[in-house]
């Protein structure tokens, strides 16, 4: 018999671990997956496995070679950036950009800070924002959904909803002679519409989310209070002026106000750790979007929310301390 | 279901022994026993190199106002008054005794009937149990007498009776309450005429539905005992946890359970309170459960105090080959122990036995920031913060996030994905900032 | 154009004046006197800013001793008679000399000679590790090995040996005390370096019985007190099972190595050579060559160290303590 150990309590542990988590985001996103590739055919699978090949590459290059620690791409976390950057960016993308912007997602946005759990950033969404400047032409030609079983046609591209929204009523036309052009409420649920990979099917994100909330990855309070915030606050807008504000269940279901809320703000690296921190991140991403969506220049602004966003987190992890034991209370 | 409200972890039971009925273990040939084994000052030994002593005989008498006296649990003849090493992992003084039968002093009743008729009253009960050595047997081993002192113009509303046993593994607590049921009933009414208290609640988490019943059954002959099944969450057995599940009330930071009514005490404790005061016998052994994965024969044991380790795991039928770490205690809060020599003590619940593969740390990883310790800490805290800062030795700020508040229940690194010792960190920093508390109020 | 600059200027300079005048009275209505000298002072010394003088950095170290007008008491530590020297001439004063000193390890519980009975398996800290036990080797005395010591010396001065799990002081140390204090267990003291840093001690703070401590230590103190019998300076005191020198008393004579039973007692840096001659018969071979190895040791750390700077040339004895601070102080300023 080898010595006895000495340690301190406790001596045993759970079964959580990093890998645990980080897989477990993977299989969320495996519904979105599936029906971006119903949509848009085997090009968005070609997008995913670049994006996811060239992250996990050069997590490995930097790890080996910069950092020279430990090896760690098999935490999953390099996989779901991967996944994430291929969601964001239109299925029909060069290769050459997606490589890019997987290097700026994973050596700036991630390595360049230590590596995972010290980047005050989401790193897909950095890349993707990288990309959004650096490419706007190609970041913005979306193609158009085209069922897989409908056959393989040639690609069709054309602006998301948001943008005919937006473009729409920048030239001053009003709601309602706009709403003939873009998608029905009941396609945007399902995800028939153009746009980037992830942002399609709404029904497919829920279903991660639910699958997360239920493995315990993520909390509630995240993507709730994004959403919440979102509806009421656009809600307002369309209270007011119906002909100049679109309505609060449009803002919700298109953009990547989904993706973002249920897949990238809850990024726990990147996100406050107590639940009224998060409630306060989540409602500042929620007016960051709107406003940036009603008055800003770029139609969508999920990614430039949550990456403001991102910034105050050390101040919210500050100022908002979870609710502590032994408050007094009243008895008789 | 009641339980606590902020935090906890559900870790596997285990409850291997659960089945095992309390055994007699033999009187090993030669017993150590600590005059430290309670909280507070270590008595003094009253004895000398060659007295002979009897069961139950004064070993060593208390020294100050939170300690307890110790008594001889064997008969024989004192062989040295030595440094033994005990859980602490340090040589403390002890008496050892080389045994020889087993007389018994006078003054203790051992006949088995179970008297139900208190018949002292609140100040005799208090010193009694102060005689006879009563200390709380969950681990703490604060010494009874001391919580049956209510100070003037505090108000006693509820006895809580601490069934729990939210340690995994653990369950000489399971078998006292199956077993020993009624006496301990009794033991609790004796508290209650101590406290001079009409209510008392008993929790037991409901993996333990046998015990529930039979209690309830029992309860029924006895005013003011309330039973109440709590759902399985560690760490219920916690007295600021148990508080809150039983009466939702919460014992402020820094502050007694007394501040909100109420005093807590283990349920083998009852039974030792039972035993001192109807049957004159001084605490001198308890139940002990010798578990583990790889243990032949998971059991539950009534040893006298000072038994060497070994004794009881040879009586579980041997130590395991692949054994990697004997802990005494639970998986939880539980010590490591450093050899098989090492005496039983009043606060020794049970006796681990981990497999070598279990008994490794695995490897640490980054801190993902996912603040699932923020989630599981019962008492409000930020575990990653304060092992961070106490890492850092900035001691100031881990006063300032209340680090005194900790309960060492280890949620923190049982739950953490990246394997961070958050425990250790925090552990160190309380003890800083402990002497730096101490060094101030000194001022 | 020409006016706007005209006004411009005119109005700007005249803001400036009106500024100025009121700085210059603010200035003169909260001006602070700060005596000169305390800058001068701090400018003499090492700003090692290590609080080995007790004060929280130089410039405190250097009020009080402006504050409280004589030297009596101050030492820097890290300059050594130097500094304080120089700090005098500032100052006006006698510097008084102290003598210069150095960690000094007092436990030799290695590997080998207090042999692991058990693994300890947790942070590398050793105030956590001695909370939950004595240590590997069983001595609640001894040595953890886990570095608290090296993690707080700011002057690369102390190393853990993993060979041995004991730490090593080498000449770098400048005897600031922060590894005295960062010590859980009080193993590491200040001593006099000595003359020609020759310094004998008891490397063993043990205050158990000699049995215990001898089942748990090949090498430990047994509180026997041959060596407190056989000193001819009353330099040793027994307290505790254990001997202690005085490293003011002691004058070197080396008789306690020499009769100590467990080869608790050390000699650094002496000569090899002259200790055969004296004392060869009193001395079985076992001890000879102990003796030997604990030398070599020494040498050793000193070689590494001669390598590192790059001076092959130089015999370690030659280095004197002094060089290497001011060096390491010169690499910080």
């Amino acid at each position: 018999m080898s010595l006895l150990t000495i340690s301190a309590s406790p001596h045993v542990h759970g079964d959580n671990s990093t890998k645990k988590i980080m897989w477990g985001v993977v299989y969320a996103m495996i519904p979105a997956l599936l029906v971006s590739v119903y949509y848009f055919g085997l090009d968005a699978l070609r997008v995913v496995f670049i994006a996811v090949a060239a992250s996990v590459f050069f997590e490995w290059l930097i790890q080996k070679y910069l950092i020279k620690g430990a090896n760690t791409i098999m935490d999953g976390s390099a996989i779901i950036t991967g996944i994430l950057l291929a969601f964001n960016v239109p299925s029909n993308l060069p290769w050459w950009i997606i490589i890019l912007g997987a290097l700026v997602a994973i050596g700036m946005g991630k390595m360049s800070y230590g590596g995972l759990g010290k980047n005050p950033f989401n790193p897909a969404l950095v890349g993707r924002v990288f990309m959004l400047i650096s490419f706007p032409v190609q970041m913005t030609s979306w193609p158009k959904a085209q069922p897989i079983i409908d056959g393989i046609t040639d690609a069709v591209t054309g602006p998301t909803a948001l943008g005919i929204m937006k473009e729409g009523l920048d030239a001053g036309k009003t709601v309602s002679e706009l709403m003939p052009e873009i998608p029905s409420n009941m396609q945007l649920l399902i995800g028939n519409m153009g746009g980037s990979m992830g942002e399609v099917s709404a029904i497919a994100i829920i279903l991660g989310g639910l699958y997360m909330c239920w493995k315990k990855i993520i909390t509630w309070e995240i993507p709730i209070s994004i959403l919440l915030t979102v509806f009421v606050f656009s809600k307002i807008f369309c209270f007011i002026d119906p002909e100049h504000y679109v309505s609060p269940i449009f803002h919700l279901l298109t953009g990547g106000m989904l993706l973002g809320a249920i897949f990238m703000a809850t990024d726990m690296v990147s996100s406050p750790m107590t639940r009224y921190g998060q409630l306060v991140y989540g409602v500042g991403i929620g007016l960051l979007t709107i406003i940036i969506r009603v008055w800003g220049a770029y139609p969508e602004g999920m990614s430039f929310a949550i990456l403001i966003m991102n910034s105050t987190v050390p101040l919210l992890n500050n100022s908002f301390k979870p609710t502590r034991f032994g408050k007094e209370v009243k008895h008789g | 279901m009641k339980t606590f409200k902020l935090g906890g972890v559900h870790p596997p039971e285990n409850k291997l022994s659960a089945q095992a009925a309390i055994e007699k273990i033999a009187i090993p040939k030669q017993v150590s026993v600590p005059i430290g084994q309670h909280l507070g000052a270590p008595a003094t030994a009253v004895v000398k190199k060659g007295d002979e002593v009897k069961v139950g005989q004064l070993l060593a008498k208390a020294t100050g106002f939170i300690s307890a006296n110790i008594h001889s649990p064997v008969s024989g003849k004192v062989f040295k008054i030595d440094n033994v090493y005990d859980s602490s992992g340090y040589r403390k003084p002890s008496i050892i005794i080389k045994v020889e039968g087993d007389e018994w002093v006078d003054t203790i009743d051992r006949s088995p009937e179970i008297d139900g008729n208190i018949k002292l009253s609140a100040k005799e009960i208090t010193d009694k149990i102060n005689e006879m050595g009563v200390v709380g047997l969950g681990g703490a081993t604060f010494p009874s007498f001391v919580k049956l002192m209510v100070p003037e113009g505090k108000k006693v509303d509820f006895l809580v009776i601490n069934g729990v046993e939210c340690e995994p593994y653990l369950t000489s607590d399971h078998r006292v309450m199956l077993e020993r049921g009624e006496e301990m009933l009794i033991g609790v009414s004796i508290l209650m005429k101590g406290l001079k208290t009409n209510k008392a609640l008993i929790g037991v988490e409901n993996n333990k539905p046998d015990a529930i019943e039979d209690l309830r059954k029992l309860a029924q002959k006895f005013k003011g005992i309330e039973i109440h099944p709590l759902k399985v969450q560690y760490p219920q057995g916690g007295e600021k946890q148990l508080i809150q599940a039983l009466t939702g009330r919460e014992v402020p930071s820094g502050k007694l359970p007394l501040e909100v009514g109420c005093v807590v005490n283990n349920v083998g404790t009852a039974l030792a309170v039972y035993e001192a005061v109807q049957k004159n016998k001084p605490l001198f052994e308890r139940v002990v459960t010798v578990t583990g994965k790889s243990v032949k024969k998971p059991s539950n044991f009534l040893t006298r105090i000072g038994t060497p380790v070994k004794e009881l795991i040879e009586a579980a039928q041997g130590l395991p080959d692949d054994t990697g770490k004997i802990i005494n205690g639970g998986p939880m809060m539980g010590k490591a122990l450093i050899s098989t020599d090492i005496p039983v003590v009043k606060g020794t619940s049970g006796i681990l036995i981990m497999p070598e593969k279990e008994s490794k740390r695995n490897d640490t990883s980054n801190c993902i920031r996912c603040a699932k310790c923020v989630q599981v800490c019962p008492m409000g805290l930020e575990p990653v913060l304060l092992s961070k800062t106490s890492k850092l030795e900035m001691f100031e700020k881990v006063e300032n996030e209340r680090v005194m508040d900790c309960i060492e229940c280890g949620s923190c690194s049982y739950t953490c994905p990246a394997n961070i010792p958050l425990l250790d960190y925090i552990r160190y920093g309380k003890n800083k900032v402990g002497q730096i508390l101490r060094e101030r109020s000194k001022k | 154009m020409n006016e706007v600059i005209i006004y411009t200027v005119g109005s700007l300079g005249a803001l400036a004046i009106v500024a100025a005048v009121i700085l210059y009275f603010v200035a003169q209505k909260f001006k602070v006197f700060e005596d000169p000298r305390i800058d001068d002072v701090e400018e003499a010394l090492p700003s090692a800013n290590c609080g080995g003088c007790g004060y929280a950095g130089c410039r405190a170290f250097a009020e009080a001793i402006v504050k409280s007008g004589t030297l009596e008491g101050f030492n820097c530590p890290v300059g050594g008679a130097d500094i304080m020297t120089d700090v005098g001439k500032v100052m006006g004063l006698e510097a008084a000399i102290a003598e210069p000193q150095i960690a000094v390890v007092r436990c030799n519980g290695t590997v080998k000679n207090s042999p692991a009975k058990v693994k300890y398996d947790g942070i590398s800290s050793c105030a956590a590790a001695a909370t939950i036990f004595s240590g590997e080797g069983g001595c609640s005395f001894g040595c953890l090995g886990l570095g608290d010591c090296e993690e707080s010396c700011d002057f690369d001065a102390i190393h853990v040996n993993p060979k041995t799990m004991i730490p090593e002081v080498t000449s770098n140390c400048v005897a600031c005390n922060a590894c005295v204090i960062a010590c859980p267990k009080d193993i590491i003291e200040l001593r006099n370096v000595g003359k020609k840093e020759r310094r004998i001690f008891v490397s063993c703070v043990n205050e158990e019985k000699g049995a215990p401590a001898k089942k748990n230590c090949d090498v430990a103190c047994i509180g026997c007190s041959k060596c407190f019998n056989v000193c001819p300076f009353d330099a040793i005191e027994m307290k505790n099972n254990r001997a202690y020198i005085d490293y003011e008393k002691c004058k070197l004579c080396r008789k306690c190595v020499v009769v100590c039973p467990t080869e608790a007692i050390h000699e650094i840096n002496f000569p090899l050579k002259k200790l055969k001659t004296e004392v060869k018969k009193e001395i079985p071979k076992k001890e000879m060559e102990t003796i030997k190895v604990d030398i070599t040791a020494n040498l050793e750390t000193k070689t590494t160290e001669r390598t590192k700077d790059e001076k092959p040339g130089e015999s370690p004895k030659e280095k004197t303590i002094k060089e290497t601070p001011s060096d390491n102080n010169d690499d910080k300023a």
